[in-house]
C-alpha cells in the first residue's frame, strides 16, 4: 500500500476512533467515568489477551455458527428469490410471509429453537432467520429488473428457463445479491450472539457472565471482537463483490 | 472465402406477411389496429412514423415476441433465422465483444471454438477487430451498436428487425453504420426491417418506406423509393435524394410530427 492510498481511504477513519479511545482512557483514568460502567481502552486490550483462552474459543465458536447461518442465508435466500420471481402469484402468495419472518422478533423464538433444532444448531438458525430477508429481498429484487430488451433476445434464440436464469438473470442479479449479502453478513454476527444469550455458547455466553461478574473490560472485549468478526465478513463480501463485478459494473469500476 | 460462401448460399431472406393486425394491451391501449404489411422476401424496408404509433410492437409481433390481439402474422418459413437490434446495444455488461457477440450461437448451442471463429467473423465485419477482449463499459456508443450489430449478424439471419438502432448516436457515426448496414444487406441478401424516425435514414437505406399514424397505428403511405440501387454518401446530397424525402416527410408532417 502506497502512503497517498493509506492517506486517502485508511487515515479519515481512524482519526476518530484515536480520539474516542484516548478520551475514553482520559476520563477513566482522571476517574470523570467509573472503570465499572465503561472500561479503560487499555483494560480491554488488556483483557483480550488475558481472558483469550476464554474469548478466543468464544469468537471461534460465534464465526462458526454465524457463517453457517450466513452460507444457508445465501443459498436458500437466493433460491426462495428465485422460485418467488417465476411468476406474480408466487409472489403474492409467499412474499407476505418472507417479511413476517424478518419481524419475528428472534429473542423471543430463541428458546424455541432450542427445543427445535437442539443446542448445536440454535446459534446458526439464529444467525440464519436474522440474516435470510435482505438476501431474499435483494435477489428478487434484482431478479425482478431484467432488461426487457435482453429477456426477447434470450427468447429469440431460443434459450430455456434455466439457461436465462443462468445466462442473464442470476448475473443481471450480481450487484443487487452482493448488497443484500453485505447486509446479512452483519446481521448474521447479530443473530449469532442473540442465539448464543440462550445457549450460553461463544461471545453472547462469555458477554452474559462477564456482565454478571461485572467484568466490564471482559465484556467490552468480547464486543469488540464480535464487531470484528462482523467487519471481517462485510469486508470478505466487499472483496468478493469487486473481483465479481469489477470489469463491468459502475459500483465497482470507479477506484 | 466464408463469406463468399455464405452469400451463395442464401436464398433471399424471409417475407412478411400481416393481414388486419390489431394489437391492444391491457388497460385498452390499442397500438396497431387494421395494419395489412406485406415484406418481400430480401426487401430492405424502412418504417417512420411519431413516437409511440406501435413500430415497436410492429417489429416485435414480426419477431415473434408478441402476439397479435387480432388478425395473422406470418413469416415464410419458420426454419430461417430472425434478429433483432434494439435501439439501444443491450450487450451484457459482464462479457466482452467476442463472448457477447457469440451468445446467439451459445444459446442455441453451437460448440465454443465454432461459435467463436464466427463471432470473430462478425466483429471483423462490422469494424470492432480491435476491441474484441473489451468489455461493453470501456467502448463507445458507436462501438458497442457495432458490437450489438455483430451479434445480431452473427446467425446469418434471413430477417433482420432493427429498432431506432442509431437513434442516440452522432450524426458521423450513424452515417458510417447506415453505410455498412446497407452494404451487408447487398452482400448478404436478407430481408430488412428498418424503424427509424429519420427520413433522410429511411430514404437513404430503403427500397421501400412506410409511414405509420399515431396511435392506434395503421399505414397512412406505402411508397417506394425512386432512386438508384447502388448508394453512397453522396447520394444524400442530390436533388433526387431531397424529392424522395420530401413525400415521407410530408407524409410525417400530416401526422403532426414536423421533424
Amino acid at each position: 500500500m502506497n502512503k497517498t492510498r493509506f492517506t486517502r481511504l485508511l487515515l479519515p477513519p481512524l482519526i476518530p476512533l484515536a480520539a474516542i479511545t484516548l478520551l475514553a482512557e482520559v476520563a477513566v483514568r482522571c476517574g470523570w467515568v467509573h472503570s465499572f460502567l465503561i472500561p479503560a481502552p487499555t483494560n480491554v486490550i488488556a483483557s483480550i489477551f488475558r481472558d483469550w483462552q476464554d474469548l478466543g474459543r468464544a469468537i471461534v465458536e460465534t464465526g462458526f455458527a454465524s457463517i453457517t447461518g450466513f452460507a444457508f442465508s445465501t443459498i436458500i435466500g437466493i433460491a426462495i428469490a428465485v422460485t418467488l420471481s417465476s411468476s406474480v402469484w408466487m409472489q403474492r402468495a409467499f412474499y407476505p410471509y418472507a417479511v413476517f419472518f424478518q419481524t419475528v422478533p428472534i429473542i423471543a423464538v430463541a428458546p424455541l429453537l432450542v427445543i427445535w433444532v437442539g443446542w448445536n444448531w440454535t446459534v446458526a438458525t439464529s444467525a440464519f432467520i436474522v440474516s435470510i430477508f435482505p438476501v431474499i429481498a435483494n435477489t428478487l429484487t434484482g431478479l425482478l429488473s431484467t432488461d426487457p430488451a435482453l429477456r426477447d433476445l434470450f427468447k429469440l434464440y431460443g434459450a430455456n428457463a434455466p439457461a436465462t436464469l443462468l445466462k442473464l438473470r442470476l448475473p443481471f442479479a450480481l450487484p443487487n445479491i452482493l448488497t443484500g449479502l453485505r447486509i446479512a453478513a452483519g446481521l448474521a454476527v447479530i443473530g449469532a450472539i442473540v442465539g448464543e444469550f440462550i445457549t450460553g455458547a461463544g461471545i453472547g455466553g462469555v458477554i452474559q457472565v462477564s456482565s454478571q461478574q461485572q467484568r466490564v473490560d471482559k465484556v467490552f472485549a468480547g464486543l469488540l471482537l464480535a464487531s470484528l468478526l462482523g467487519i471481517g465478513l462485510f469486508t470478505l463480501i466487499n472483496l468478493i463483490s469487486r473481483m465479481a463485478l469489477r470489469n463491468w459494473h459502475a459500483s465497482e469500476s470507479a477506484t | 472465402m466464408q463469406v463468399l460462401n455464405q452469400v451463395n448460399s442464401k436464398t433471399g431472406g424471409i417475407a412478411v406477411d400481416m393481414q388486419a393486425v390489431r394489437r391492444e394491451f391491457q388497460g385498452g391501449v390499442v397500438a396497431v389496429d387494421g395494419l395489412n404489411l406485406h415484406v418481400a422476401s430480401g426487401e430492405f424496408l424502412s418504417v417512420l412514423g411519431p413516437s409511440g404509433c406501435g413500430k415497436s410492437t410492429l417489429l416485435r409481433m414480426i419477431a415473434g415476441l408478441d402476439q397479435p390481439t387480432s388478425g395473422t402474422v406470418q413469416i415464410s418459413s419458420q426454419k430461417g433465422r430472425v434478429a433483432f437490434v434494439f435501439q439501444d446495444a443491450h450487450l451484457l455488461p459482464w462479457r466482452n465483444v467476442l463472448t457477447n457477440v457469440a451468445l446467439p450461437l451459445e444459446l442455441m448451442g453451437v460448440p465454443p471454438i465454432e461459435r467463436f471463429e464466427s463471432a470473430r467473423d462478425a466483429i471483423e465485419q462490422v469494424g470492432l477487430a480491435d476491441a474484441i477482449n473489451r468489455y461493453p463499459g470501456q467502448l463507445s456508443g458507436g462501438m458497442r451498436m457495432r458490437a450489438s450489430l455483430a451479434r445480431a449478424l452473427i446467425t446469418n439471419p434471413d430477417l433482420l428487425l432493427l429498432d431506432e438502432p442509431f437513434a442516440a448516436l452522432d450524426e458521423i457515426t450513424r452515417q458510417q453504420l447506415d453505410e455498412q448496414l446497407y452494404d451487408l444487406w447487398q452482400s448478404r441478401g436478407m430481408t430488412v426491417i428498418f424503424v427509424t424516425h429519420s427520413t433522410i435514414e429511411a430514404a437513404y437505406l430503403a427500397q421501400r418506406a412506410i409511414v405509420m399514424s399515431r396511435r392506434p397505428g395503421r399505414i397512412v403511405l406505402d411508397h417506394r423509393l425512386d432512386l438508384p440501387s447502388n448508394r453512397d454518401a453522396n447520394l444524400r446530397m442530390e436533388t433526387g435524394f431531397a424529392g424522395q424525402m420530401r413525400v415521407l416527410f410530408d407524409a410525417l408532417d400530416r401526422q403532426g410530427i414536423g421533424q
